[in-house]
């Protein structure tokens, strides 16, 4: 059993707390992918549970044991690293049996099973080209195939494909997940890539300045960010927020009225949010929960849509047109929003109030 | 991490002949024939007979092996040639082995003290051998260590020079390659000399060739800590041809010029790799 638990995990630099206190449990076979900001802390988290790093206060559990003071060898758990790191000196086939360097199985066995990981990662012509020779996308699938050999209880990836260049890391996201789905083993994956996240994980955890900020599935956390960093971090083009006023029972955003207005509509200051997708241009329905003005700045022709940047009584905030539709910079556009698409935030403190 | 790799590839061709071209290579051509000179002399010089030597044509009269089998078939000049050797050699695997263990701790390992033990290490960088020879020998005198193999080796064995020039190399592997390393299991000594060593052979082959030529030509202290003249260097050894009766130049100048044989064989054979830096290749792309 793989199951990984993080219990009050912390982290420390001397004075300085980088991680303040992570729980988290991560189910065996779970591919769960750790996101945020660049200096989140998630490296030092994926470090900890690698054993890379000292854990400085909570517990860390894989099984049933708590394996705070183990070597990362004692974990039984493989790593992925950013550059790679597979070595200029050995060969492929060498660096890919290198995982196996303390196993005592016979050496017929280690060919095998060297052979095997060439086969499922597309490398079984390069095992006896140097790495020099090989290009980023199979480099990084040497450092898979060295990580698989081992048979590990889990795999844990730090950024692993922040060096490739953006088409084959599109592809390589697909090999990476359907890895997972064979192998069947725990995943902990970090990146800074909100893409990379929403299209692989099981579950998603944000991370925010050594915090948790959310953990769920994509849609959940699509569906329902619990504050506005996740939600304009998770999504993209990031979800417009408007400055909105709260009074009467009634909610002015851009200085029109939205319908349908919850009752807990908190202090008075407030953020609606509305993805790009969900504020169309054109002449409101009747049953459009907001309806605004705005003067277009920019536009973005991508061929299916067309992206427009707008400015709402001072705020920018970008809409969708059909694709043919291309309004002319600085003209004044309708534009609006169905209801249940419009989220509600606290703007003080960021939280959410809800959907409308 | 990005890495830029330096481009070692020299490129000649005609568009890049450029005035400060000219100049940088008539100033290394005048340092080349300077440095030439002397060798060629002693190659000349080893080919005259006894009468010639003072004939400073630089093609000798009468060129002939003589010298060299006289020398060669000299069982003294022989047993100096092995001495140098070895001590040379054994000198030269102590340092690459002991200055990179060091140098690879102090590089990689956060430790209390850290700082002041490279700074100690550094620090004896500034005191001159001359200073250091007096102590040396009244321990050597001490333990028993004068007149033998040890007692020429042991100053040189390990180097605060290798030592630093190990530490910075190992400062550029990135820590990735060892923590690879670390999670598939390695203990530490391992990941230092199966991981780390190889990624800085260009390093560790110019630290060896600097040990070996400067063993090898070492005079000072072998002629202080040496007595016998079968425990002699080669060094020490041609120079008592001078203090014997006449100085015989051709027969020295015969030794010289076979004492520089191996120290061009190590340059030739390790200068490849100091060339091909390897490292990088192993990161991204
Ligand atoms: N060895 C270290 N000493 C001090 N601070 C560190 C060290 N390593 C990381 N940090 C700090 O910890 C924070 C989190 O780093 P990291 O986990 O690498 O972030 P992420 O991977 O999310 O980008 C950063 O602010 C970073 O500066
Ligand atoms: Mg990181």
């Amino acid at each position: 059993m793989a199951d990984i638990r993080l219990e009050g995990l912390v982290k420390r630099y001397g004075k300085a707390t980088v991680v303040h206190g992570i729980d988290l449990e991560i189910a065996d076979g779970e591919f769960v992918v750790f996101v945020g900001p660049s200096g989140c802390g998630k490296s030092t988290t994926l470090r900890m549970i690698a054993g890379l790093e000292e854990i400085s206060g909570g517990v860390l559990k894989i099984g049933d044991q708590v394996v705070n003071e183990y070597e990362p060898k004692q974990r039984n758990i493989a790593m992925v690293f950013q550059n790679y790191a597979i070595y200029p000196h050995m060969t492929v086939g060498q660096n890919i049996g290198f995982g196996l360097y303390t196993s005592d199985l016979p050496k017929a066995e280690k060919q095998k099973k060297i052979a095997e990981a060439g086969k499922i990662l597309g490398l079984e012509d390069l095992l006896d080209r140097r790495p020099a020779s090989l290009s980023g996308g199979q480099r990084q699938r040497v450092a898979i195939g060295r990580a698989m050999v081992r048979d590990p209880a889990a795999f844990l990836f730090d950024e692993p494909l922040s060096n490739l260049d953006a088409q084959l890391r599109s592809q390589m996201r697909i090999e990476i997940k359907r890895l997972h789905q064979r192998l069947g083993k725990t995943i902990v994956y970090v990146t800074h890539d909100q893409v990379e996240a929403m299209t692989m994980a099981d579950r998603i955890v944000v991370m925010h300045e050594g915090r948790i900020l959310q953990v769920g599935t994509p849609t959940e956390l699509y569906e329902q960010p619990v504050d506005v960093f996740t939600a304009r971090f998770i999504g993209s083009p990031s979800m417009n927020l408007l400055p909105a006023r709260a009074s009467d029972g009634a909610i002015i955003a851009g200085g029109a009225k939205i319908g349908g207005v919850p009752s807990r509509t908190g202090s008075g200051d407030l953020l609606v949010g509305v993805r790009p997708h969900d504020l169309l241009v054109g002449e409101a329905s009747a049953q459009a929960a907001m309806a605004l003005k705005g003067i277009v700045t920019v536009v973005e022709p991508l061929g299916s849509e067309t992206l427009v940047h707008i400015e709402v009584d001072g705020a920018p905030a970008i809409a969708t047109a059909p694709a043919k539709q291309v309004p002319a910079v600085g003209s004044t556009v309708d534009v609006w929003a169905a209801p249940g698409s419009l989220y509600l935030f606290d703007a003080p403190s960021g939280k959410s109030l809800g959907r409308l | 991490m990005t890495a830029t790799v330096p481009s070692t590839e020299f490129k000649f061709n005609t568009s890049s002949i450029r005035p400060g071209r000219i100049i940088a290579w008539t100033v290394l051509f005048i340092g080349g024939v300077i440095m030439i000179t002397p060798l060629l002399f002693m190659f000349s010089t080893s080919l005259k007979s006894a009468g010639q030597v003072y004939d400073l044509r630089l093609i000798p009269a009468a060129p002939s092996f003589d010298n060299y089998v006289k020398v060669l078939s000299d069982g003294r000049f022989m047993r100096w040639f092995f001495n140098s050797t070895f001590v040379a050699v054994a000198v030269t695997l102590s340092n690459v082995f002991f200055d990179s263990l060091v140098g690879y701790t102090l590089a990689k390992f956060q430790f209390r003290g850290r700082y002041f033990i490279f700074l100690a290490i550094l620090s004896t960088l500034m005191i001159p051998t001359e200073m250091l020879v007096i102590p040396w020998y009244l321990m050597s005198a001490q333990l028993g260590w004068i007149d033998s193999y040890w007692g020429i080796m042991f100053p040189g064995m390990m180097t605060a020079f290798g030592t630093f020039l190990m530490k910075q190399f190992f400062e550029t592997v990135p820590d990735d390659f060892l923590e690879a390393a670390r999670v598939d299991g390695l203990n530490e000594f391992t990941i230092w000399w199966k991981v780390a060593m190889p990624l800085v052979t260009p390093a560790l082959s110019a630290l060896a060739i600097f040990t070996f030529l400067g063993n090898w030509t070492a005079f000072f202290w072998p002629l202080i800590v040496t007595n016998s003249r079968d425990l002699y260097t080669l060094p020490v050894g041609l120079s008592s041809f001078a203090v014997e009766q006449s100085i015989q130049w051709e027969m020295i100048m015969t030794g010289a010029a076979i004492a520089t044989i191996p120290t061009l064989l190590v340059f030739l054979v390790l200068q490849r790799y100091i060339v091909r830096g390897v490292m990088l290749a192993g990161l991204k792309g």
